[in-house]
């Protein structure tokens, strides 16, 4: 890293403090937040360092509206998706990555659609095919559209792409399969690949809210972003307090994990985004 | 291996991956374009071939054309700003600020939050009288405002969320493509005797150049795909003053069931995201330099 550009003196610390202000607005709106969510309603908008903590707010919230459920169906939405994506994605990028075969190129443009014309567009047409193979209203139906995904092929094409042929080879004197190649050479050493595409996907998933508002209708198949939007909308209306503590429950798990693993976040999300 | 057994490996092993593919994003993009042009069947009455009658419906829609501009001065008040604040974060943390994982954290911390939970929160920040914004210009003596409520102020409210949430993500790519820089360039420009803003403008940040273009490309499409804060905080109103593209699409297709209508609007909605993906390969090909 270099040093010759560093600031010194008065500037540095101008600079400093500009960082800190901006990294302080950034993280107010979450400290509302947090503040309103621990504190009685009368606090909502005094802010006294000596008002009460309580963790009522929460347990209000907890009971309104059947918060388990939905966490049940995200984890089982994010889960599903990750698992049906890891293996599509896996076998279509050994495809492009060593195999010869007519309409590769076609093929591969046609992957490559989807990062621009995504489902998240597609959600008048989605609804009615959705209709004809009658899954409305199931937790299937939010995660089939995004099972397919060719940011996932891209990026684990371009890895498998810089694995050596020596190895592949190698693999195959010995008499292995194709799919047994895969299996012992391209997988472990595309690990941090994995791991970086599945922290993108989960987070993705996890906060995805048009299309599951759209194609679920009842508890059973809603996930947490779309029970806290209905939670939120109905007769709560002004009780701030229990709206916030809703919200931060809901997004608490990949909050906590991203604190404990904030490192891994910031590399895969940066690891992702290399191509 | 054999060529056919290449062949029939290298088939076999899309078939999957393809099958989803077509059937819920290359199916439904031509079915959009073919049901755009048929009328949107309402009970006995199946839909009917009415050529460009949907799109002359368009052309006539005002609200249709305020929701196109409004995603346009959306697109444009927050794809500059929330690039120019990342680009600026990374450069702070990935010198030696003091304090910088905790700023890390800081910036990056939005990034992980559902957008309809940041958007709950912001709703509260915004909350004329209760809010702390209101409390803010409150106790600096100007008089209440309904941040939300009014047509002139939606819209930027909304910007700001965007940026808010944006900013801390473009970041990464930033710093990213910071680290893997060669300090050897810093070097050999201070013994030039080039000056700290020298050196930015005419080596750092055209080196930056393709980090830049894949996080535009990126905050494009984000303008057009990501509507949660809309329905959330304002439902497109007042007044049709923050509805955007995708959001009035969500209206006329699930509020107002008119589907034809919808696919209609959606080939807009495409044709956008084409737009910017032809730009996207334009460039490539003539400005940027690589390494």
């Amino acid at each position: 890293m270099t040093h010759v550009y560093e600031t010194r003196g008065s500037l540095r610390v101008l600079e400093t403090a500009a960082a800190w202000t901006l990294g302080l607005l950034w993280l107010l709106p979450l400290a509302y937040a947090i503040w309103t969510a621990f504190h009685a309603g009368e606090y909502s908008t005094r802010f006294v360092p000596t008002a009460p903590l309580t963790l009522a707010n929460f347990v209000t919230a907890w009971h309104a509206a059947p918060f388990a459920r939905y966490f049940v169906n995200t984890v089982l939405l994010v889960t599903m998706i990750l698992a049906v994506q890891l293996v599509l994605v896996t076998l279509a990028a050994y495809a492009f990555a060593r195999f010869e075969f007519p309409g590769r190129g076609v093929l591969f443009a046609l992957v490559l659609i989807q990062l621009m014309v995504m489902p998240d567009v597609l959600i008048v047409e989605n609804y009615r095919t959705m209709g004809t193979l009658g899954l409305k209203d199931t937790i299937l139906a939010i995660g089939l559209p995004y099972m397919a995904s060719a940011f996932g092929i891209f990026l684990l094409r371009q890895t498998f792409k810089t694995v050596p042929r020596e190895l592949d080879e190698a693999a195959r004197m010995e008499g292995c399969s194709p799919l047994q190649v895969l299996w012992k050479v391209y997988v472990p050493l595309a690990r941090p690949v994995y791991l970086a595409y599945a922290l993108v996907s989960v987070s993705y998933h996890w906060n995805n809210f048009l299309w599951p508002l759209i194609i679920t209708n009842s508890v059973g198949s809603r996930p947490l972003t779309v029970g806290l939007q209905v939670f939120s909308a109905t007769d709560q209306g002004i009780d701030w307090s229990i709206i916030t503590a809703a919200t931060l429950l809901t997004t608490a798990p990949l909050l906590i994990a991203f604190l404990l693993f904030q490192r891994q976040f910031v590399q895969s999300f940066m690891r992702a985004g290399i191509r | 291996m054999t060529r056919s057994a290449q062949w029939l490996y290298g088939w076999l092993l899309l078939l999957p991956a393809m099958a989803l593919l077509a059937l819920f994003t290359h199916y439904p993009a031509v079915a959009t374009l073919w049901h755009s042009f048929f009328s949107t069947p309402k009970g006995a009455r199946p839909a009917v071939f009415v050529g460009l009658d949907n799109y002359r419906q368009l052309g006539e829609d005002p609200i249709f054309w305020q929701a196109l501009t409004n995603n346009l001065w959306f697109a444009l008040g927050t794809i500059p700003a929330s690039i120019a604040i990342a680009l600026l974060m990374a450069v702070w943390v990935n010198g030696k600020v003091a304090g910088r994982g905790f700023l890390r954290l800081a910036y990056f911390t939005p990034t992980v939050l559902p957008m309809i939970a940041v958007a709950n929160i912001w709703l509260f920040f915004y909350t004329p009288e209760y809010g702390l914004l209101e409390q803010a210009t409150g106790a600096l003596g100007f008089g209440t405002h309904n941040w939300l409520g009014s047509k002139s102020t939606a819209l930027a409210c909304l910007m700001v969320v965007t940026v808010w949430k944006e900013a801390g993500f473009f970041m990464i790519f930033y710093l990213a493509a910071l680290q893997s820089m060669s300090p050897h360039l810093a070097e050999a420009a201070a013994i030039e005797g080039a000056s700290r803003w020298h050196f930015f403008r005419r080596v750092t940040f055209p080196l930056l150049m393709p980090t830049t273009l894949f996080v535009l490309v990126n905050a494009v499409i984000n303008a057009f795909r990501l509507v949660d804060h809309v329905v959330v905080m304002t439902r497109g109103g007042p007044d049709n003053a923050t509805s955007l593209l995708l959001f009035y699409i969500y209206e006329i297709g699930f509020r107002f069931w008119d589907s034809a209508y919808a696919a209609a609007l959606t080939m807009v909605l495409l044709g956008v995201l084409g737009l910017a993906a032809l730009a996207q390969f334009w460039f490539l090909d003539r400005k940027i330099h690589y390494q």
